[in-house]
């Protein structure tokens, strides 16, 4: 058992394992503006055991939720500005009930790399063992990840959307202008483009913009 | 060498005015740089950047590039600082109520620091009677010019920062509504931040930083010192660039067009960037300006020669508020971070301090002249400190 306490083997599946029954004494505070991102990490830590994880979407009054939460690790996206005022827990104030420092220690390099290009930064408290909070960052990493790309295929599906709708209105625009239908109003368009090299949205665009101007 | 390609990080503030001008009007691509510069939201986030090389440069607080060459706070990552970006620029603002409480208790002029550091005193004094809430002052990072002002002022009327009042890190984008919602009753900062809470009605101007300390290092460029010793052409180019940049934007015929390249950056008004660049703020709702040469230098004065001795000083206030040990190993390695020698190498000589600059080089209202030779003993000048074992500690 000490030696399953110290934190050196893999990691355990299963609620039953000693190991799951370390990890979810571990108390994690996630501080992330974007809900869908912290519920998706959220997920995926208690999916893998951890029990204790809360969730901060509020930055304000940030510290004093912090030490009320008093987590051992605290996971937040480099996107938020309030990373700065961690830093602050770095400074041991009467305010302070333990010292934090930061995850990647010098030789952790690599870590740091990986966690920086994913855009998630990670404290922990001081004296809590590297081992133990290397599958928390490694699973937080790939979550970003996966998180990223969902946003992606989210913000094309909405670009397509107002494309759609700026090409629709242009075509309106055209078939009002010129009596045509809206297929020829569209081939206008789509041979427009073709003749200019450009996108039939930029075009459609462009016709919005000259039809604002006529008005 | 040519095209050689640079990321710099930078946070959008009027001082990274000369990465932002050599960059975006063509003076880094003069010097055969593709410099691309990376706006960040916090300077934790632009120190881990370019610790780990996802950044060759970095518009970095000054303080910083010292803690993160003394190894205190982090990860110990040698810097170096081979041009200062600027000087001054910060103010202190708070609430239009603290203003008012103020001004009952001042027994003079309060915009004089000492004045107003006394009524601070009277004020924090009698919350303490009517055991209200302790007054909560914002500033950008533990190792910034921004907290270490702040106290320093505090400190002079009487007041110790760490026990009487409280101070929070707050990032800027975040102070004016922190202001005005009461969750902080005044705080320190850079512009445009202090007055885009003047205009919105909900704080007062107190104190330009230079009234406080007349010449403060605020941020400089901050390269890996691995870095420098491996590309010692790009790091001159980029010197030469910032020094070009820096001319052209102290020169007045340049001052409109400078203000629109930067506010582009910024998202703010081109006015806003001018009334800052020359020094000439609205401090108050009601339209009061106020006027110094000295609010913000860049490029002037030789602002841009980085100055060991701002160095110490920025060493002795990390000594004083016990976020380092005191030792001259120590100061000497701060010192060395900032270097004018290799300004000097890519500019074939430096400006100099010029007329008219503090004899010290720095310059604080009160308590005797800095002395960078003896932090120590300059110190023990000071009554208000935090003594005994720091409360960082070093990792080597």
């Amino acid at each position: 058992m000490a030696e399953t306490r110290n934190g050196f083997d893999p990691p355990n599946q299963g609620t039953s394992s000693p190991g799951a029954q370390r990890d979810s004494t571990l108390k994690i505070a996630i501080v992330d503006e974007n809900p869908m991102r912290a519920a998706i990490l959220e997920d995926g830590l208690r999916e893998a055991g951890f029990t204790q994880v809360e969730r901060i979407s509020e930055t304000r009054n940030l510290l004093a939720r912090i030490y009320a939460i008093d987590p051992e690790v605290i996971l937040i996206d480099l996107e938020n500005p309030s990373r700065d005022m961690l830093e602050q827990m770095f400074q041991v104030s009467r305010e302070v009930k333990r010292p934090v420092a930061m995850f990647v220690d010098q030789s952790d390099s690599a870590s740091i790399q990986a966690a920086v290009d994913a855009g998630v930064s990670a404290y922990i408290v001081n004296g809590l063992k590297k081992e133990r909070v290397t599958n928390i960052l490694d699973l937080c990493i790939s979550r970003f990840y996966a998180f990223s790309r969902l946003q992606g295929e989210l913000d094309r599906a909405n670009d397509a959307l107002k494309e759609r709708k700026i090409i629709d209105r242009a075509k309106g625009v055209l078939m009002k202008a010129k009596k045509i239908t809206e297929d020829e109003a569209y081939a206008l368009m789509r041979k427009t483009a073709m003749n200019e090299n450009k996108k039939i949205v930029e075009i459609a665009r462009s016709l919005l913009t000259a039809a604002e101007l006529f008005k | 060498m040519s095209n050689a390609k640079l990321r710099i990080g930078y946070i959008p503030l009027v001082d990274a005015i000369s990465l932002v001008v050599a960059v975006d009007s063509g003076f880094a691509a003069a010097e055969g740089l593709d410099a691309e510069l990376v706006r960040e939201v916090s300077w934790s986030n632009v120190r881990d950047k370019l610790n780990i090389g996802l950044f060759d440069a970095a518009h970095l607080l000054s303080p910083m590039a010292i803690a993160s060459s003394l190894g205190i706070g982090h990860v110990r990552v040698p810097l170096i600082a081979p041009f200062n970006l600027g000087l001054n620029g910060n103010a202190i603002t708070v609430s239009t109520q603290l203003f008012t409480a103020l001004s009952h208790m001042a027994d003079g002029d309060i915009a004089d620091p000492i004045v107003s550091a006394r009524a601070l005193y009277r004020v924090v004094a009698e919350r303490k009677v009517r055991a209200l809430e302790p007054l909560t002052f914002g500033m950008t990072f533990p190792f910034s010019n921004h907290n270490y002002q702040l106290r320093f002022w505090m400190a002079a009327g009487g007041i110790d920062p760490d026990e009487d009042v409280r101070l929070v890190v707050l990032p800027p984008p975040y102070m004016v509504e922190s202001l005005s919602s009461g969750h902080v009753d005044g705080f320190c900062v850079g512009g445009p931040w202090n007055s885009l809470a003047v205009d919105s009605g909900v704080g007062r101007i107190l104190h330009f930083g230079c009234e406080i300390m007349a010449r403060a290092s605020e941020k400089v460029l901050a390269v890996r010192e691995r870095w420098a010793a491996d590309n010692p052409d790009m790091l001159s180019a980029l010197i030469r660039a910032l020094a070009r940049a820096s001319n052209h934007i102290d020169d007045d015929a340049n001052r409109s067009a400078v203000a629109v390249v930067l506010a582009r950056r910024l998202d703010v008004s081109v006015d806003l960037v001018s009334r800052t660049l020359s020094g000439n703020l609205r401090i108050a709702p009601d339209g009061t300006t106020r006027t110094s040469d000295r609010y913000i230098l860049i490029g002037r004065n030789g602002a841009s020669r980085p100055d060991p001795v701002q160095a110490a000083w920025l060493y002795a206030q990390m000594v004083r508020w016990g976020q380092a040990p005191m030792s001259d190993e120590l100061c000497a390695t701060a010192k060395a971070v900032f270097r004018p020698d290799l300004y000097d190498a890519a500019l074939g000589g430096g400006s100099q301090r010029g007329e008219g600059e503090p004899v010290d080089g720095v310059g604080g209202f009160t308590g005797p002249d800095f002395d960078p030779s003896n932090v120590a003993s300059h110190l023990a000048a000071w009554s208000i400190r935090r003594a005994g074992r720091p409360r960082l500690s070093v990792v080597r």
